[in-house]
């Protein structure tokens, strides 16, 4: 279709400088010392704890918060690491509301969870800036290798845990810096002053992990090198696909990527060079879809619209998520999906969005009721996919688009191990990346039979 | 509207509501703010004589604290006033005339010489005071120079001061007792043979808050260097009811006024000490906490409490809960209680069962019909109390007692009516025939 309308409102720097810094600070301001040993106080030291359950890399959280309480931040820290090699960032990023706070007994008790998440921050956070050295010793070097494909938290889980182990690995990754949506794909306010990279240079300080950066499976290896190179390969390679809205005009300025554009978010180094659009319309109703509408909305777009198919209930971005996004002046409209898009010159300039509900067999059907609105910026937030080009046609056995694999991580094909967001039955979630990576590692070693 | 007005040893005063001799107490600006505030009474801090001691000037309090900086406990290396001993009785005086209604006691340590004691009660009875308290119990710095719990430690200087002084004056001498001995009714005997009043307890534990593990030196430090100070607050308050209770059912000391001291902090706590015998409380650690407005809570907490439980003045509770302090050969070994847990309340913490599993006696399972769940095993349940104690929900665990006739089943004995104590158990070899009560 197309539409005589005026031009796109799209602008860079649509806030005053110091604005940036107030929008995109700290989420969660961490716990001052005595904040802390208040929080920790709260924590009852449950027997085989239902919050030490619920996390999927099973960090004794009872341990840790009571080593806090006793004035132990380095300790509480060591017993973090030790299940956790990332819980620096997940306990900026974990939905703690629906894992460990969620199990927490305080909540059957008053509602109100020991601050599980913060607690972790406030003991990693002491750990990584007075830290002497690295968390862990290497064993004695065994002499096997492992590559490992993709530096995010799976792939840098795995490397620690295997360099910890005594194994010499090495890490490729496609892009120019190692951390995953770490660093390129999670929202700017839930990891601040480059959190990420520093956490990336915390888990190498172990030693034993060379990386090569910049270096893409396909392009510029082939896994049949790594087989030949190395004793064993990680796939941790992430979802490189995005879902398409299959709409017409698709390809219009304007009409974008939520994860490209956060990537780019992440990475500029002045946040008011971004193009920002006055009236935005994000569809999808996962994480993605928040961290996008919310980045949007605080530089400065004037609304900012979440369209999701269903209702609140079945939005994989969490209720604290939800309401985040409300907070932040976002209109959540449920029961819509994109119908049309309309646009002239090239550009996007309005979106017809199509009422939805349940059918009767459950599928997803349309009412025939649309409504027409104007936009600067629509950003596709619906899902990303497992592009298996890159392994050649050396694909190991999918399951529903993504590689299968058993509990220890070990794909269809000898030698190779994977886990993370490209694996089946994933919870797209860090701290389950973190898990699939040191399960994979543990497995990895016993396969040497050393 | 409960009668809260209390007379001690025939010193009268609005509320049984004393500060205790200590900083609280040592000038006439603060007692004046203390009877402001609405304190029934003060022991005036202690009055020596020759020249004033000298305090150090670094800190002279230590004290023990909740996560939260809940103050509980605190320890202090302060003596008697450092004030001349003329300005303090000047003062004394003065307020006395111009506060007739309150208790305005004086707490006196002087060496262990006759003509000591005789003089300075002489200048004490001039200031029209209602009392002297004698300090036996400072446990730091006076005890060196053979004085406070140097004395309060021997028994037979206790007596003989305390007869000194009643000889020496007409007014009350109540003898404040150190908690740094065996065995309390020892003192308190000795302060009854020689003729004291009343008795007042406890005074400061020694101890030693903490140590400071960078500097490797106690806690409060001067200069580098400790000593031990004298503990109070809360965290002292079991242990002075002990003591307390100890002196109520004594039979050579029954009758005996007690004003009690050690951590009482609320009316609660007042409470709990005239219960077990207590006339009066003094109190100064939870003054030196919060400020002197919390004696308001204190009244009125007592007023409705004695409202609600329809005791019109204090003599009607003084003392109601010493019958019911025995000795343990006296308690019913045919009473049979198990813990249970309410599931209602319970949140699944399992904090009872790890507690008597790696503590006690294994008797509390973790899953109920498979599901998480904590649950008392009845046939391993010795009613200890330890689940009670650990559970963080109040209320949620409580011991039920067995009605006689049904079958304990950890050890498969009918639960009796009767009561049957250690003193005629099979296993007491010293045992008779009917039990002793």
């Amino acid at each position: 279709m197309t539409d005589v309308a005026s031009g796109p409102d799209i602008a860079c720097g649509r806030l005053p400088a110091e604005a940036y810094l107030d929008n995109f600070t700290d989420l969660h301001p961490p716990l001052d010392a005595h904040e802390a040993v208040v929080e920790a106080d709260r924590c009852y030291f449950c027997f085989d704890a239902p919050c030490t359950q619920a996390c999927p890399t099973s960090i004794d959280i009872p341990l840790f918060i009571r080593q806090i309480s006793t004035g132990n931040d380095t300790g509480s820290a060591k017993t973090i690491f030790a299940s956790n090699i990332l819980g620096g960032m997940c306990a900026r990023v974990c939905p703690t509301e629906t894992l460990c706070e969620e199990a927490c007994v305080r909540m059957e008790a008053e509602g109100k969870p020991v601050k599980i998440g913060l607690l972790q921050r406030h003991a990693t956070d002491h750990f990584l800036e007075t830290r002497p050295k690295s968390f862990a010793t290497r064993a004695p070097e065994t002499g096997k290798t492992v590559a490992i494909v993709g530096g995010g938290p799976a792939g840098l889980s795995c490397a620690h845990r295997l360099a910890e182990l005594g194994h010499a690995v090495t890490i490729y990754d496609a892009k120019e810096k190692l951390g995953g949506l770490n660093e390129y794909g999670i929202a700017a306010y839930k990891t601040v002053d480059g959190f990420a990279q520093a956490e990336v240079d915390f888990i190498l300080s172990v030693g034993g992990i060379t990386v090569e950066a910049g270096k893409a499976l396909g392009r510029d290896f082939t896994l049949a090198d790594l087989k030949v190179k190395h004793d064993a390969v990680f796939l941790a390679m992430g979802l490189a696909g995005v879902n398409a809205l299959r709409l017409e005009g698709e390809e219009m300025e304007g009409v974008l990527d939520a994860v490209d554009y956060i990537a780019r978010l992440r990475q500029a180094d002045d946040l008011a060079t971004l193009p920002v659009g006055r009236r935005v319309v994000v569809i999808g109703g996962g994480m993605t879809a928040i961290d996008i509408a919310v980045q949007m909305k605080r530089l400065g777009a004037e609304d900012v619209t979440i369209a999701y198919r269903r209702g609140a209930g079945e939005m994989k971005a969490s209720p604290y998520e939800q309401e985040l996004a409300l907070t932040n002046g976002v209109v959540i409209r449920h029961w819509m999906r994109p119908a049309a898009l309309i646009g002239a010159h090239g550009r996007v300039s309005s979106i017809v969005l199509e009422g939805t509900r349940p059918g009767d067999d459950g599928r997803l059907e349309g009412t025939g009721e649309t409504l027409r609105l104007e936009v600067d910026q629509v950003f596709k937030a619906i899902g990303q996919t497992f592009l298996d080009a890159p392994l050649l046609g050396a694909v190991p056995k999918l399951e529903g688009g993504r590689i299968e694999v058993d509990e220890d991580g070990r794909t269809s094909v000898d030698g190779v191990w994977a886990g993370g967001d490209c694996v089946a039955g994933g919870e797209d979630l860090t701290v389950a990346a973190v898990a699939d990576g040191k399960r994979a590692a543990d497995a990895i070693h016993r396969s040497f039979g050393l | 509207m409960a009668d809260l007005s209390n007379s001690f040893v025939g010193i009268k005063s609005p509320n049984p509501f004393w500060l205790a001799s200590a900083p609280p107490t040592d000038k006439e600006y603060n007692v004046v703010r203390a009877f402001q505030a609405g304190w029934g009474g003060v022991v005036w801090k202690t009055l020596g004589d020759g020249d004033p001691v000298v305090n150090v000037n670094g800190p002279r309090y230590g004290a023990t604290h909740g996560k939260d900086r809940q103050l509980t406990g605190f320890n202090n290396i302060e003596l008697i006033t450092d004030r001349p001993l003329q300005l303090n009785l000047q003062e004394i005086k003065r307020v006395k005339k111009n506060w007739p209604d309150r208790a305005l006691v004086v707490s006196l340590m002087v060496p262990c010489e006759e003509e000591n004691w005789a003089s300075i009660l002489k200048l004490v009875e001039e200031t029209e005071a209602d009392g002297v308290e004698l300090n036996f119990g400072c446990p730091h710095g006076m005890s060196e120079r053979g004085m406070g719990a140097a004395v309060g430690q021997v028994p037979e200087y206790i007596e003989m001061v305390t007869r000194w002084c009643k000889k020496h004056t007409r007014m009350p001498v109540i003898v404040k007792l150190t908690p740094n001995i065996t065995d309390i009714r020892q003192p308190a005997r000795a302060a009854h043979k020689g003729g004291a009043d009343a008795v007042s307890l406890i005074n400061t534990v020694n101890s030693i808050t903490s140590v400071d593990l960078d500097a490797m030196a106690p806690e409060p430090a001067v200069d580098g260097k400790g000593t031990h100070g004298g503990y109070c607050g809360p965290a002292v308050k079991p242990m002075a009811l002990n003591m307390v209770a100890e002196i109520a059912r004594d039979a050579e000391t029954r009758g005996l006024p007690i004003s009690g001291i050690g951590g009482v902090t609320t009316w609660r706590d007042a409470a709990e000490f005239m219960a077990l015998g207590a006339g009066n409380v003094q109190v100064c650690t939870a003054a030196m906490t919060y400020g002197f407005k919390i004696v308001e809570e204190m009244i009125s907490g007592l007023s409705d409490w004695m409202d609600e439980k329809g005791y019109a003045s204090i003599d009607q509770f003084v003392g109601r809960a010493v019958p019911n302090v025995t000795d343990w050969q006296y308690l019913n070994l045919n009473y049979i209680a198990k813990a249970k847990i309410d599931q209602e309340t319970c949140i699944k913490c399992g904090r009872c069962h790890i507690a008597c599993e790696d503590t006690s006696h294994q008797a509390i399972a973790t899953t109920i019909n498979g599901d998480r769940g904590f649950e008392v095993i009845d046939a391993e349940c010795v009613g200890c109390n330890l689940c009670v104690n650990v559970c963080p929900v109040e209320g949620c665990i409580t011991m039920e007692a067995m009605t006689p006739g049904m079958v304990d089943p950890r050890t498969g004995r009918t639960v009796e009516p009767t009561y049957a104590n250690w003193t005629t158990h099979p296993n007491n070899p010293n045992r008779v025939a009917v039990p002793a009560q």
